[in-house]
């Protein structure tokens, strides 16, 4: 938080200055939030439910406007551009990419569909979409036997692969992951981190990651902002945040 | 015994009519989630356009590719002009939209086109031929071959190409398939215009059956209780509902029609389908969520 600025802009993907988003032109549900995503790395967004996690995810990524929900104060910017006004579908082709909380696969589509479905903004032939479709289950070779099978009937932990696999055939360069434990067994909640922390390491995809989960999230992410009733009540490196010691108080409205 | 096979066999031939209009709403319940009232006045407009062209001498080939050609702008006049504004309002609201446009539309055809009945020739005789000693309408073996192979078309469409796939996956997930840069807006202007072409293949073989005129647009009353009994997301439920229709009112009519002194056929598919709505709610094909416990 002390570098100069001009330093900061350059390793900067993603900023979001004190935005706030109203649903339905009268419900606040974010009221000033201000986070920052450096190029390669992965930021948590930690806070209870209902603190405007998602609807902060939702503000990047545009997909408030088809919930009748806009952000009404602020700015976004992503490699340095200004999103106002832009298309979802261009922001996705721009290297934004969404997973939504609760996986949102397409249950009656095939999982190999599902992937698929993800290299269309790309517009990807024949031979890149078989090449990619391959990187994809080098990735999570569990989906490589299932991919015939309807996304709807697979497992939950597979259901989150197939929704972050497809999220990266579009070639994302950031991911915003909503809320990836949700509903997991804490060791495929661990098998789906540790390959997030893979894309990362080797192929420098950075991830915005929602999460309740504080010591899973924090073992990931090298900083992490505390939403709270839909404002950043406290932010930091991953050090800083585990050395105060009280992040779980956050939960139970002691602060 | 003959004879029953004969009118459940001229039933079937019938129904796939039905299946035809069916499909159309099918198409754009999918995509969109909005019962189209206005796929009637589709219909309508599409055989009129094509019965004036005709009329003033345009060859068959021509005027059917002009009356494609109209169906698109005019898809992708009411996906800008409609469905844009109204995105993410409830489903009756869009619902009352198409209603709203399905009188514009009629009264477009009828301001631009006329209002009286116009006989539409496609060069079918409608002569009986027999098929294992069975007699059968020719125009309906010609109808329903047009049908299978619309219906062909359209499956390869869906399932085997890119627009397909997208289209299927809004129509399961409408949030998942932005959030994967699907443009919504390129799909509906897509679906609209293939259930207008479709409307037009439908428009063609009713008009030429009954003349090209208002009451034309009021077979999508005859499509809903083929949605109902085959599922308004299916359309091999369509399909399957149409046949049903075709051969039950048939049937109906035959064997029931005498003993209450006739004239069935105009209500006996809604009977039908109130029967498949105590019994199946989603439809024969409707497709249920599928969920996991």
């Amino acid at each position: 938080m002390s570098e100069a600025a001009s330093d900061i802009a350059v390793n900067e993907l993603l900023r979001v200055n004190d935005i706030e988003v109203v649903y339905d032109g009268a419900i606040l549900a974010v009221a000033g939030v201000s986070l920052t995503v450096p190029k390669g790395g992965i930021v948590a967004l930690l806070g209870a439910n209902g603190a405007g996690k998602s609807t902060t995810l939702k503000a990047i990524s545009g997909l408030v406007r088809a919930e009748r929900a806009e952000v009404s104060r602020g700015a976004i910017e992503f490699l340095g551009r200004d999103t106002a006004g832009v298309d979802p579908s261009v922001r996705v082709r721009q290297g934004m990419v969404h997973v939504l909380e609760g996986r949102h696969v397409f249950p009656q589509l095939t999982v190999e569909d599902n992937l698929r479905s993800g290299g269309f903004v790309r517009g990807l032939s024949r031979q890149d979409m078989a090449r990619d479709l391959e990187r994809i289950y080098t990735w999570f070779p569990r989906l490589k036997t299932k991919r015939k099978t309807q996304a709807g009937l697979t497992s939950g932990g597979e259901q989150q692969m197939v929704a972050i696999g497809r999220a990266l055939m579009t070639r994302p360069t950031l991911v915003l992951l909503d809320e990836p434990s949700m509903g997991l067994a804490p060791i495929i909640v661990q098998e789906i981190f540790e390959i997030v922390a893979q894309l990362n390491r080797e192929e420098q995809v950075s991830f915005l990651i929602a999460e309740q989960n504080i010591n899973v999230a924090l073992k990931y992410a090298q900083q992490a902002y505390v939403l709270d009733t839909g404002r950043v009540v406290l932010s930091g490196s991953r050090e800083a945040l585990l050395a105060r010691g009280d992040l779980h108080d956050f939960y139970l409205g002691k602060h | 015994m003959t004879f029953f096979f004969e009118t459940l066999l001229g039933g079937l031939l019938a129904g796939t009519m039905y299946s035809l209009v069916a499909i159309g709403f099918v198409l754009i319940y999918k995509a969109s989630g909005v019962f189209n009232f206005a796929q009637g006045a589709m219909l309508l407009f599409a055989a009129l356009t094509f019965v004036s062209l005709h009329d003033q001498g345009v060859p068959f080939a021509l005027a059917l590719l002009l009356t494609v050609v109209v169906m698109v702008i005019g898809a992708l006049l009411i996906e800008r002009l409609v469905l844009r504004p109204l995105v993410n309002r409830s489903q009756i609201t869009l619902f009352m939209a198409t209603l709203g446009l399905s009188f514009i539309i009629e009264g477009l055809a009828q301001g631009l086109m006329g209002s009286q009945v116009r006989a539409l020739d496609l060069g079918i005789d409608d002569v009986p031929v027999f098929i294992g000693g069975m007699m059968v309408s020719q125009f309906d073996l010609i109808a329903a071959a047009a049908a299978i192979v619309l219906v062909t078309v359209l499956a390869l469409l869906f399932n085997k190409t890119r627009i397909g796939v997208s289209l299927r996956a809004v129509a399961d997930d409408t949030t998942a398939a932005l959030s994967i840069g699907i443009n919504l807006n390129r799909i509906w202007q897509i679906v609209w215009a293939v259930a207008g072409i479709v409307g037009l293949v439908a428009g063609l073989l009713w008009g030429a059956r009954q003349g090209v005129q208002f009451s034309l647009s009021l077979v999508v009353l005859k499509a809903l209780p083929v949605l109902i009994i085959g599922g308004f997301t299916s359309i091999g439920g369509a399909i399957v509902g149409g046949l049903i229709v075709g051969a039950a009112e048939n049937l109906a009519e035959v064997y029931i029609g005498p003993l209450i002194g006739g004239g069935i056929t105009p209500w006996f598919a809604y009977v039908l389908a109130l029967a498949f709505l105590y019994i199946r709610p989603a439809g024969l094909f409707g497709e249920r969520a599928i969920e996991r416990v």
